[in-house]
C-alpha cells in the first residue's frame, strides 16, 4: 500500500483544469484503485459519477444481448455426431439381426460373440479419417490433435457399441465378458496398428481378417469357434491391456494426421 | 481491450519464428520443397511464386500438419521437425489452410469457438477471444449464422478469425484474400499490420499488389527454392522496362523468376 496522496493531489486529480504531472498522476491513480477511504474523499464534479453510470446502463441497453452460454456443448460433437449417426445405426441393425437369426435358427453358433469383435470398427474409421473429417487440415494442426482426440471419438463410439453389445449378448446368452472384451481388444488393435498403417486400413485389414478366419469357418461348421469359448476371457482382458499399452506408446504417430488415413 | 498476461510480455529467448535450413517436403511423392533456407522475424512476409512453386506445402509443413521429409526446422524457438512433441509450438500457431473444410451446420461463433478449445486455450478465456477475433474480420453480425449460409468471402473471414483466436506468435494464411471484395482486401490488410506488430504473419498469395502494400518482407520461391528474400521496395528494384507487368513489383516479380528458370535451365542438375 502507498502512502495517502495529499489533500491538494487528490483535488488536483479530480480538478480537469489542474495541470498535474504524470508520475503523480498515476501514482493517485493506481492508489485510489486500492483505498476506499481516499476515494471517498475524492470530490468529483456534482453529479458525475450518476452521470456516468447513467450514460454505461444506457449504452448497455443499447448494445446487442449477451450471447447466451450453452450447458450442455453438443455443438462441439456434433459433426461427430452426424457423420458416425449412419455407420453407429447400421452397426446396430446388424446386431439386431444377429439377435432375430439366432432365436430363429437356435443352432448357429453365437453370432452376437461373433460379430462383436468387429462391431466398433466401422465407427472408429470414420471418426478418424481425413474423408470424412471436412476439417481436419485445421483440426490437424491444433495441439489437440493426437491420440488424445483420437480417444475421444473412439470412445463416442464405444458408448453407443458397447450397451447394444451387453444387451444383445444377454438375449442369446453370450456371456457379458465374451461379448464385451472381443471388442475392446479389436478397438486397442485397431488404434494400435492405425499408428502405423493409418486407422482406416487398420480398421479394414482387422475387420477382414476376422470375417475370413473366425466367422466364417464357424458360420460354415456351425461350430463356435476356439477363440470364443467360455474359458477364453481371461486370454482376452491380457490381450486387450497389451494392446491399449502398445497403443499408448505410440502416441507419436498421431500428431500429424498422415496421409493414409 | 483484454488483459495482457507476462506470459505474452515475456521477451522471447528465439532470433526467428521461423527457421528452416534445407528443408524439403513431399507432396506425395514429389518433392514438392527442396532445400529451402529461410528465417522470418516480427512483421507481415508475403510469400509470392508461380502455381506449383511449393508455396502451400511449405505452409503446410510450417503448420506441423505434414512432416518435413528432411532438413531443420524450428518453430517459435522449438524443433518442429520428426517425431517432435509439438504440442507447444502450436499453441503458438494459427494456420488458414488454401482449402479450409469446416462443418456446415456450425455456426460461426461454435466454428471459431471450436478451435479455441482445439487450440487447449483456457476455458474461461474463449468466449471473449472467439468474440474478439469475430469482431476483428468484421463478421460480428453474422456470428450465430450458419456457416452454409456464408458467402465465399464471409466464409474465408470466418477462417482467419479462427486463426486468429488465440492470438498465434506465428500465423500462417493461405490465400486469405480470395474472395474478398475490394473493401474488405483493404480492412485485411489494415488487420495484418495490426498482428504483423509483435508476431510473424506469413501470407501466401498470388496478388504482387497485397504483397507490396501490406507486407514488410517479400519470400519468392520456385520449385521448392528461394528465389528472393527482400523488402517490397528490393522487389520493385530489381525489374527493368523490357519486363512483363503493370507496376514495378510486378516487373520485379517476373525479372526474378525468369532469371531463376533461366540460370535453372542452364545447370539442369542444379533445378532437380
Amino acid at each position: 500500500m502507498t502512502t495517502h496522496p495529499s489533500p491538494a493531489a487528490l483535488a488536483r486529480y479530480a480538478d480537469p483544469l489542474a495541470d498535474l504531472d504524470e508520475v503523480t498522476m498515476w501514482s493517485v491513480e493506481t492508489h485510489l484503485e486500492d483505498c476506499a477511504d481516499c476515494r471517498a474523499r475524492l470530490s468529483v464534479g456534482d453529479d458525475l459519477l450518476d452521470r456516468v453510470a447513467a450514460a454505461v446502463e444506457r449504452e448497455i441497453a443499447a448494445g446487442p444481448p449477451p450471447v447466451r452460454r450453452r450447458r450442455w456443448s453438443a455443438a462441439r460433437n456434433r459433426w461427430l455426431v452426424w457423420q458416425l449417426m449412419p455407420w453407429l445405426v447400421m452397426t446396430l441393425a446388424v446386431l439386431a439381426c444377429a439377435v432375430l437369426l439366432q432365436a430363429v435358427r437356435p443352432q448357429l453358433p453365437s453370432l452376437v460373440a461373433l460379430l462383436a469383435p468387429v462391431a466398433p470398427l466401422p465407427g472408429v474409421a470414420i471418426a478418424w479419417s481425413r474423408r470424412h473429417d471436412p476439417a481436419w487440415e485445421l483440426i490437424a494442426g491444433t495441439p489437440a490433435a493426437g491420440l488424445a482426440l483420437l480417444l475421444r471419438r473412439t470412445a463416442a463410439v464405444l458408448a453407443v457399441v458397447v450397451p447394444a453389445l451387453g444387451l444383445a449378448g444377454s438375449r442369446t446368452g453370450v456371456s457379458l465378458a465374451l461379448a464385451l472384451l472381443p471388442c475392446l481388444a479389436f478397438t486397442a488393435a485397431t488404434i494400435a496398428l492405425g499408428a502405423v498403417t493409418g486407422v482406416r486400413r487398420a480398421a479394414a485389414g482387422l475387420g477382414v481378417a476376422w470375417v475370413l478366419g473366425v466367422v466364417l469357418p464357424a458360420v460354415l461348421t456351425m461350430r463356435q469357434p476356439v477363440v470364443l469359448q467360455p474359458g477364453t476371457s481371461g486370454l482376452w482382458a491380457l490381450l486387450t491391456l497389451a494392446l491399449a499399452g502398445l497403443a499408448a506408446t505410440r502416441a507419436a504417430d498421431f500428431r500429424r494426421l498422415s496421409s493414409h488415413n | 481491450m483484454r488483459t495482457v498476461s507476462a506470459a505474452e510480455t515475456a521477451p522471447t529467448t528465439h532470433p526467428w519464428a521461423v527457421d528452416a535450413e534445407g528443408l524439403r517436403v513431399r507432396a506425395g511423392r514429389h518433392l514438392a520443397v527442396d532445400g529451402l533456407d529461410l528465417t522470418l522475424g516480427l512483421g507481415v512476409h508475403g510469400l509470392l511464386g508461380p502455381n506449383g512453386a511449393g508455396k502451400t506445402t511449405l505452409m503446410r509443413a510450417l503448420a506441423t500438419v505434414v512432416k518435413p521429409a528432411g532438413g531443420r526446422l524450428t518453430l517459435l524457438g522449438e524443433p518442429a521437425d520428426g517425431r517432435a512433441d509439438l504440442r507447444r509450438v502450436r499453441r503458438g500457431i494459427g494456420y488458414l489452410p488454401q482449402q479450409f473444410g469446416f462443418y456446415p451446420r456450425f455456426t460461426v461463433r461454435e466454428f471459431v469457438e471450436y478451435m479455441a478449445w482445439l487450440k487447449e486455450m483456457p476455458k474461461a478465456a474463449v468466449p471473449g477471444a472467439t468474440q474478439r477475433a469475430i469482431d476483428r474480420v468484421g463478421l460480428t453480425a453474422k456470428a450465430d449464422a450458419r456457416m452454409k449460409t456464408l458467402s465465399g468471402g464471409m466464409l474465408r473471414r470466418a477462417g482467419i478469425a479462427q486463426a486468429i483466436v488465440n492470438d498465434p506468435a506465428l500465423l500462417l494464411l493461405d490465400e486469405p484474400t480470395v474472395g474478398l471484395d475490394p473493401e474488405q482486401r483493404l480492412d485485411f490488410r489494415e488487420l495484418l499490420r495490426d498482428i504483423g506488430v509483435d508476431s510473424c504473419v506469413l501470407v501466401s498469395t498470388h496478388l504482387v499488389e497485397d504483397v507490396v502494400a501490406a507486407c514488410t518482407d517479400v519470400v519468392l520461391i520456385n520449385e521448392g527454392r528461394l528465389v528472393h528474400h527482400g523488402t517490397p521496395d528490393d522487389l520493385a528494384a530489381q525489374g527493368g522496362a523490357g519486363d512483363a507487368g503493370d507496376s514495378p513489383a510486378e516487373r520485379g516479380y517476373s525479372a526474378l523468376l525468369r532469371r531463376h528458370r533461366a540460370a535453372g535451365a542452364a545447370t539442369p542438375e542444379a533445378g532437380r
